[in-house]
């Protein structure tokens, strides 16, 4: 018996929701009196820092992560030869590509975007209705498949390092052909879903020529930026940037809504943020609610003043 | 081009969300349902645009109870060709993945679309199950969706970008924005959609995996506090002293 656990391996570096889902799988090994093995795919450095997040081995293996059937053979292949029962994914792209499968061929229950550890008869919490609610939800078949909500659980250094081997498996034909790999985020930004600090603006801008200083605020920072979904839908700001129930759901330590007037559809995409702070010109909209500091004036008031504060802060820290 | 649309029943974004039966089940009680949009916005409506490009026929399928009729007959409208509903309660995921499965298996589908997620459960992963069940590749998170011949261009989503891919059909593909624009049923369509078949197919038989032992809300904010605009500039001290945000 053992936890099997899948890390995302991103040009050899494990972004932290894979971190997340390694150190998630750790406890429920602990838990259950077992280990925690972490499989990868790609070439990675020493353990990767798979065993400072709880994992007893790392087992690389060679199989075309575009492909979920293959990642899903892969997995099952693992599972089996680990002896694991529990199977965990980040909830991120590959996670929600390659779990359902491995939950489909192995019969097992799947709760996906977990938000705590499992609880007595293996409950998961987990997020419902768009974060408007949560939902403790019971799995009920011997296999048991979790996917990790990330920047939800954080990771628990060990200090210890994993023992590393191949994993021998033949994938064989993918039906899959990768034709172009886009990157959409500029260098050095971090993707929304695993941002901590989140820069946000909305209709209130007025226009794409004024997104300056939500640009230059969000680098003095360090956070990325975002947007609502009205201004996505004009084509001010990029698809990939829209956050709220039909976009991005983020649930960074820090989300600072420029002009953006929270409708019930954007809140639901944000309210797991850790701090929200609101800057609007309009004292009644419905964002304030949400909100745990509130700036009510003119953006291109206000914004400078925020900008001016956060360079000294930043020269001072 | 045969094309399959699995479509889910969702209340509507503006709904409160509340629970009784001691947080059990969900208040039904004046909530609007809607067809879940990613389901009706994205993935029927491309497959509605391929139909009229290429032609072909576009099926519904719903696992749910008759109170799923409603949903049917607006995906009907909006210009599907017929639909199937599986009389079955969805109760659980990979329950749903099997009856839409069963349902699918042998029956010629080029292209089986799913939206991304439901916006009452979030789980994207209804879609990947069917894809394991009928041994099909499964696109993930697509945005575009192009068809020459039995090959589809597909972009999706990848970690930090976006990724372009051919598969050729069958094959199973769950939507996200960008894929289409949303569309308005017409009268015509409307009037239409009364006379369009519905068939109601009796559930396969399967074991739910997982259930839902209770419903809660997450804890309401204590409060906003809010800064002079004149004196913006304090909220990054507080920020950091306060909120320990940065």
């Amino acid at each position: 018996m053992s936890v099997l656990i899948y890390a995302e391996n991103q040009n050899g570096k494990f972004p932290k929701s894979a971190l997340e889902a390694v150190s998630y799988g750790a406890e429920v090994a602990a838990m259950m009196g077992t280990d925690a093995i972490a499989i990868t795919c790609g070439s990675i450095n020493g353990d990767g820092g798979l065993g400072n997040a709880g994992a007893s081995n790392v087992w690389v293996a060679n199989a075309p992560t575009s492909d979920s059937q293959l990642m899903g053979k892969l997995i099952v292949a693992a599972a089996a030869k680990a002896n694991a029962n529990v199977i965990i994914f980040s909830h991120d792209v590959a996670g929600k590509m390659v779990a359902p499968r491995v939950a489909a061929r192995l019969d097992a229950g799947l709760v996906p975007g977990a938000t705590a550890l499992p609880g007595a008869d293996f409950v998961v919490r987990k997020n419902v209705f768009s974060g408007k609610a949560i939902a403790d939800v019971a799995i009920h078949t011997t296999n048991k498949v979790i996917t990790v909500l990330p920047n939800s659980l954080g990771v628990k250094n060990t200090g210890a390092t994993a023992a590393v081997e191949a994993f021998a498996f033949d994938a064989g034909a993918s039906r899959i052909t990768v034709k172009e790999v886009k990157s959409e985020n500029k260098d050095g930004e971090i993707p929304l879903p695993e941002a901590e600090l989140v820069v946000s603006a909305g209709r209130g801008m007025k226009g794409p020529e004024h997104w300056g200083p939500i640009e230059e605020l969000a680098k003095i920072l360090g956070a990325t930026t975002a947007c609502s979904r009205p201004v996505s839908d004009i084509g001010w700001r990029p698809h990939h940037e829209h956050v709220g129930q039909t976009g991005v759901t983020i649930r960074p330590n820090l989300y600072i809504a420029v002009g953006i007037s929270g409708a019930i559809q954007h809140l639901a995409g944000v309210n797991g943020s850790k701090i929200i702070v609101v800057i609007n010109k309009d004292p009644e909209a419905p964002f304030f609610k949400a909100a745990d500091y509130g700036i009510v004036g003119d953006a291109f008031e206000v914004l400078p003043k925020i900008i001016e504060a956060a360079k000294a802060f930043k020269a001072a820290h | 081009m045969k094309i399959l649309v699995c479509i889910s029943k969702a209340p509507d974004t503006t709904s409160k969300i509340a629970f009784t039966d001691g947080g059990s089940k969900f208040d039904e009680n004046g909530v609007q349902f809607i067809v879940n949009p990613y389901d009706e916005w994205y993935a029927l409506v491309r497959a509605l645009e391929l139909k009229e490009t290429i032609g072909g026929t576009v099926t519904i399928l719903s696992v749910g109870g008759t109170d799923y009729e409603p949903i049917i007959r607006k995906a009907l409208a909006i210009g599907a060709d017929e639909a199937v509903r599986i009389d079955a309660a969805e109760s659980d995921s990979l329950y749903v993945a099997k009856q839409i499965a069963a349902y699918a298996n042998g029956k010629g589908f080029d292209i089986i679309f799913c939206g991304k997620e439901t916006i009452n459960f979030n789980g994207s992963i209804v879609p990947g199950m069917v894809a394991e069940l009928l041994d099909l590749p499964f696109v993930s998170l697509a945005n575009k969706l192009n068809v020459n011949g039995n090959t589809a261009t597909i972009e999706r989503e990848v970690a930090g970008g976006e990724e372009v891919i051919e598969v050729n059909t069958p094959f199973v593909v769950s939507a996200a924005k960008g894929m289409a624009e949303q569309r308005i049923p017409n009268m015509r369509g409307i009037m239409a959609a009364r006379t369009k078949p519905l068939e109601v197919v009796p559930a396969a038989a399967a074991e739910a995996a997982t259930s839902v032992k209770s419903y809660s809300l997450p804890p309401a904010k204590s409060g906003c506090k809010y800064i002079d605009a004149e004196n913006a500039g304090s909220l990054i001290q507080l920020l950091h002293e306060e909120a320990k945000a940065i």
